[in-house]
């Protein structure tokens, strides 16, 4: 079901810091259709928030930039946008969710004038309408006496709600796409299901696209359409969430699966990824996990493509399907 | 596993003031409140709740990190509030304590080498030879290299670092080690490297381990028994497997429909369709607990509550090998989880036999995770 023009095309985006020559987010790709929702999963350090700061323009630059790539939203190009430009479009046609809702809500003013300033902001109606716009929002996001906490500070909230004050003020605007980094990382479990419950049923009714980041291939599989799979700056493995979980390709996503401990009967030690993940001025110039891969083998010191397995499905991986990988004999790094 | 008892909590409530008005009554929260429990010679026990259920509160108390309001445990049979400072010393030896953020717990100056000697100079272990061989063999035995003595904590990654508090854990030889959240902070794969570790070095040194942790599939995997603690008080403590597959306090059930599993169609289904029951109700947050709730403590938030649970309190009771304090407990049907919510498919369990073939082949040896000690670089 994929309409002809994406809602957002990201093409070969690269970043990089200064100082460092390995790509920090080295060309990756991907498209996302509107009412979507893209996980885009990995680890600390792979890359995945740059990623989506980088879309909302939020990248500290210097020391960080964008070194390549094109990202287009409803046919503009996010990237050479400039800041005015970004800043209509910015809250208005796409929001953000940060892990910590604390960080990015303004501690001395109340949470209704937050929401209230976003819908001013971009929607030029008055106090009073933009009042009432954000207690419709903290009611569409189950604050409970919703009309009390419009008064209420930040620091008056729960975690939980204050995650939700994020969701209400993110979707104020009506976006056609939403970037969730790590939304219910910081939070207990019982909540995190609450807030993904909500997420869904609101994207649901709003037909918003989603971009989802998150370390956590549980949350992963219960809310993804599509994944990606990150791994020191690229993509490895990206395809519909049902092929990644029951047909995974990629060596990286196989461990990353492996090392989670699993619900059912208690399992025999866990398989593991030896070592970390490379820093990144010590990048290998091939397959950066070639050097924790139980099957990497000499061809390894190129760069994987990223390419098509069917079904949708891509992967970065000159031994996948795995069954006709040579055997590794003890072999030489 | 011998099923000597190694320590033992009795009614033990701990207190903290949270306001102190100049005039008037202070608000004192019970972050623990009336817990018993005993832990058993070499299993691995876990306790478990959300933020401010007390879990952490509690670990501190079975160690005398921090003194009770009222209540007593037993270390070996004895009080281990009433021991005087010479049996305390010897106290500390036998238990010992891992924290959730390794660098906080780790002195910034101090290298890595020193770190580790700390307790062996404190409790008089050994000569200066000896220690500074104990110390290379504790490094070994977590992964880590003899050169690392030299180096400190900041040069770490966070998986290392935590290998290095778990070393000085090891140092004065314990018998029981608690974890405070080990290793929640740390990246999956990671993560599954330690909880190898701690793995390996209970079996090898007969250790007891008490775990506190959030992440219901770390304890699902390490876990003999499990304590799940709600307000201050334990709801429900049984056995891991049974605890898993029935629990039978709707509390427990709760948390387990809000793991997210990975696996395609195991939640999002039922969530989108019509969620679970336990699911569904779990709107709310927890109560403040400074007022917790009459009654039983979990009746606000409880899909099957009935009129008597908001004014009596459930007891902990005994139940055919598990504790639940629940009014209802058996008659309440409540879902677990199966085997098959975290089945894989075909193709995913041939790639993971592949993976884990690889990974011992790579090793050399049925040890299969050796490597997941000595391949860590160092940051430089």
């Amino acid at each position: 079901m994929k309409s002809d023009t994406p809602l957002l095309d990201v093409r070969d985006l690269s970043i990089r810091v200064a100082g460092v020559k390995p790509l920090l987010v080295d060309g990756i790709s991907f498209a996302l259709d509107p009412g979507q929702t893209l996980c885009i999963v990995g680890e600390s350090g792979c890359g995945k928030s740059l990623t989506s700061l980088a879309l909302m323009g939020l990248l500290q630059t210097p020391p960080l930039s964008i070194t390549g790539g094109t990202a287009r939203f409803a046919g503009r190009d996010l990237l050479t946008m400039t800041r005015q430009e970004l800043g209509h479009v910015r809250g208005d046609r796409m929001a953000m969710i940060f892990q910590e809702p604390m960080s990015s809500l303004n501690p001395a003013l109340k949470i209704g004038e937050q929401i209230a300033e976003a819908v001013r902001r971009h929607k030029g109606v008055g106090r009073d309408a933009a009042r009432a716009r954000a207690l419709q929002m903290l009611e569409r996001v189950r604050i409970p006496a919703a009309a009390r906490r419009l008064d209420a500070y930040p620091h008056e909230l729960s975690g939980g709600m204050r995650q939700r004050v994020m969701i209400a003020m993110a979707l104020a605007n009506d976006p056609e796409l939403l970037i969730a980094d790590e939304p219910t990382t910081a939070l207990d479990v019982t909540i995190q299901a609450q807030i993904l419950d909500l997420m869904r049923e609101l994207q649901a009714e709003t037909g918003a696209a989603m971009i989802l980041i998150t370390h956590d291939l549980g949350v992963v599989a219960e809310m993804a359409d599509q994944v990606a799979v990150m791994y020191a700056g690229r993509i490895v493995e990206k395809g519909p969430v049902a092929q990644i979980f029951d047909d995974p390709q990629h060596p990286y996503t196989i461990g990353l699966m492996s090392s989670m401990p699993s619900l059912g009967a208690r399992a025999d030690r866990l398989v593991t990824i030896p070592g970390v993940v490379p820093q990144a001025a010590d990048m290998p110039a091939g397959c950066r996990f070639a050097s924790r891969c139980p099957f990497r083998s000499g061809i390894c010191d190129t760069v994987p493509p990223l390419s098509s397995v069917g079904n949708g499905h891509d992967v970065a991986c000159f031994h996948a399907p795995l069954e006709q990988a040579p055997r590794p004999k003890a072999v030489s790094a | 596993m011998s099923q000597d008892v190694i320590l033992k909590a009795e009614g033990l409530r701990r207190e903290f003031v949270t306001q102190k008005p100049l005039f008037g009554k202070p608000t004192v929260v019970r972050a623990v409140d009336g817990v018993t429990l005993s832990i058993l010679q070499g299993e691995t026990f876990a306790i478990v709740g959300e933020s401010g259920c007390g879990k952490s509160t509690l670990a501190r108390l079975l160690v005398r990190l921090i003194e009770p309001t009222a209540g007593s445990v037993w270390y070996e049979g004895d009080d281990i509030a009433r021991l005087d400072p010479r049996a305390l010393r010897d106290l500390r030896k036998d238990l010992q304590f891992i924290f959730q953020d390794p660098l906080s717990s780790l002195n910034p100056q101090m290298t890595v080498g020193a770190l580790i000697e700390e307790p062996l100079i404190t409790h008089g272990i050994g000569d200066k030879v000896q220690r500074r061989a104990r110390v290379a063999d504790l490094l070994s035995r977590v992964g880590l290299i003899p050169t690392h003595a030299d180096r400190y904590p900041h040069e770490f990654s966070g998986g290392q670092r935590q290998r290095i508090g778990i070393a000085r854990a090891l140092a004065t030889g314990p018998r029981l080690i608690i974890g405070d959240e080990p290793v929640s902070a740390l990246d999956v794969s990671i993560q599954a490297q330690v909880v190898n570790i701690l793995e390996d070095l209970k079996e090898a040194f007969g250790l007891t381990l008490v775990v506190i942790a959030h992440d219901l599939a770390v304890i699902r995997h390490m876990a003999d028994r499990v304590a799940v603690m709600y307000l201050g008080e334990i709801v429900e403590l049984a056995r891991a497997e049974d605890l898993f597959t029935a629990p039978q306090h709707p509390y427990t059930a709760t948390l387990l429909a809000a793991i997210p599993i990975a696996r395609v169609g195991s939640r999002r289904e039922s969530a989108r369709v019509g969620p679970r029951q336990e699911r569904a109700q779990l709107d709310g947050d927890l109560p403040n607990p400074t007022a917790p709730p009459p009654g039983c403590r979990f009746h606000t938030r409880c899909p099957h509550a009935q009129a008597r649970c908001s004014t009596e309190r459930p007891a902990l009771r005994d139940l055919g090998g598990r504790q639940v304090a629940c009014h209802f407990a058996e008659t309440l049907e409540l879902t677990g989880l199966d085997g098959a919510d975290a089945a894989r498919s075909p193709a995913t369990t041939a790639r993971f036999a592949l993976y884990r073939a690889a990974r011992a082949q790579e090793d050399g040896t049925a040890v299969a995770d050796k490597t997941d000690s000595t391949t860590e670089e160092t940051r430089t």
